[in-house]
């Protein structure tokens, strides 16, 4: 028989695994949008060694599995003195997963952009870095938007590997309360609606930002 | 006093020699139209003045300076040459106003109240001054036209290139960006056009310049020029444009 119930005592024990997953994947999002963004700028405008040097890293994470990164960074690290915390082997790991995987979304956008905007730009007198930043990117994010918000939802459901290394994540809640009382059926799919509501909550909110900073397509 | 001067310039695209030798002279206040069929160099003519190609001889200045298409020089030039382009290349995420005050406060560093004191003067100049706070996807291409003069224009350029700007307009939109270009010429504005518009270099320009095969093959005073053309080219182009 399901019992639902039986996980009532155990709900300060997701909370805390929904609340830890919730903040590395708000921190993790930020950081690893801002990292494929200047990846995605360095590839698309770059010297040659630096776009080499670029591909060589989104090739590298996008042709191995999250685990194995995520194991490199937290067990084989510490072997050359990097000594990391859970936590922070794993902002590293989901950081620099999906600045690799958003390095290539963004560049799509910031190749999307016509040569008569940054010629515009330059007679009018602005430099690269201002042309980049006041004229390029937002048209370009537009374009991307909806692929950059899946593969952040994407990280955000891969993260449930960090209670491989002992983060207690909504995923280690999930684990610890069927090891307790023998849910699992009733622990995994409360854990899954959890997943679910979060990439819920994730794509509304995208949508809320994208509304406002691209109101120029519907705005008068 | 000459404002750009050209100097025998020649241009090459890989093994493709675009420009043979162009010499050019264009006074303060002067109109200039350059016509000439399509690939005759007309467009790498305009973007040699403003350092957006290079050339690989001879000499081009404008207001004294020698123009090179390095980056700093590039920028040191649109201070003194505007362009505007054929597909207007506003900025779809800015508003009207904020097109034409992003360089004046961002590379001439002026404040922002200052910015849109000039950003509205301009937009009246041109017509729209009710189109500050619209968005350029919202108005006609005749109205994005113009947009684009006033965000050079806010710029206080020395002189202002025009490269067939008026070809992608419906019909019915073309004379209220000419007018404009007539305004600007009355005002003693330096106007270098690429024009298909014959009644207009003719009526408003002063001189034309008619290129072919990536020379200037034939020049002169406008109404001159346009009625009594001396060579065969000249007279074969105004045939088929007429
Ligand atoms: N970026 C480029 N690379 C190679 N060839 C070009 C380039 N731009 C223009 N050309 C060639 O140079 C010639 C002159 O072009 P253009 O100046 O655009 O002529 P126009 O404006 O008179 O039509 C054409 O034959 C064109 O194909
Ligand atoms: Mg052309």
């Amino acid at each position: 028989m399901l019992n639902f119930s039986d996980l009532l005592p155990y709900t300060d024990v997701f909370l805390g695994g929904l609340a830890t997953t919730l903040q590395l994947t708000l921190l993790t999002t930020v950081l690893g949008v801002i990292v494929g963004t200047l990846c995605a700028s360095i590839r698309q405008y770059g010297n040659k060694p630096s776009q080499r040097a670029v591909a060589a890293y989104v090739e590298l994470i996008r042709n191995t599995p999250f685990i194995v990164q995520l194991f490199f960074i937290f067990f084989g690290l510490p072997s050359i003195g990097l000594l990391l915390t859970p936590w922070q082997a794993s902002v590293i790991a989901l950081t620099i997963n999906l600045g690799a995987y958003s390095t290539e979304i963004i560049r799509a956008g910031l190749s999307n952009i016509p040569k008569g905007q940054w010629e515009a730009a330059k007679v009018l007198g602005m430099n690269f870095r201002q042309t980049l930043v006041r004229v390029v990117f937002t048209p370009a994010f537009e374009k991307i938007y909806p692929a950059l918000t899946s593969q952040c939802i994407i990280v955000m459901l891969g993260s449930a590997v960090l209670s491989q290394i002992s983060v207690q994540d909504l995923t280690y809640a999930a684990n610890l309360v069927q090891s307790r009382n023998f849910r699992a059926f009733e622990s995994y799919v409360v854990t899954a609606l959890m997943y679910l509501g979060l990439a819920m909550l994730m794509r509304y909110i995208f949508g809320l930002i994208g509304k406002r900073v691209f109101a120029f397509r519907e705005a008068s | 006093m000459s404002l750009v001067k050209l100097d025998q310039v020649h241009k090459y695209y890989g093994d493709f020699h675009v420009l043979k030798g162009i010499d050019l002279d264009i006074k303060a206040g002067e109109v200039v139209s350059i016509i000439g069929k399509s690939g005759s160099g007309k467009s790498t003519l305009l973007r040699c003045i403003n350092g957006l190609e290079e050339y690989q001889q001879g000499g081009i200045s404008v207001d004294d300076k020698e123009v090179t298409s390095e980056d700093i020089q590039v920028r040191r030039l649109a201070l003194s040459v505007g362009m505007i382009f054929q597909n207007f290349n506003l900025f779809p995420h800015l508003t009207v106003g904020e097109n034409i005050m992003l360089a004046p406060t961002i590379v001439l560093k002026k404040s922002k109240a200052e910015a849109q004191t000039i950003a509205k003067a301009m937009l009246e100049k041109v017509g729209l001054g009710d189109k500050f706070g619209s968005y350029p996807e919202k108005l006609s291409g005749g109205q994005q036209q113009r947009v684009a003069i006033a965000r050079a224009l806010a710029m206080n350029p020395k002189v202002l290139l025009c490269d067939e700007i008026t070809s992608a307009l419906d019909p019915e939109l073309v004379g209220d960006v000419l007018k404009v270009l007539e305004q600007l010429a009355k005002e003693g504005m330096t106007l270098v056009l690429v024009t298909h518009e014959m009644n207009f270099a003719r009526d408003v320009g002063d001189r034309v310049v008619f290129m072919h095969q990536g020379k200037v093959w034939e020049e002169g005073n406008s109404k001159k020029l346009l009625s009594d053309p001396e060579t065969e080219e000249l007279k074969q182009f105004i045939g088929a444009v007429l």
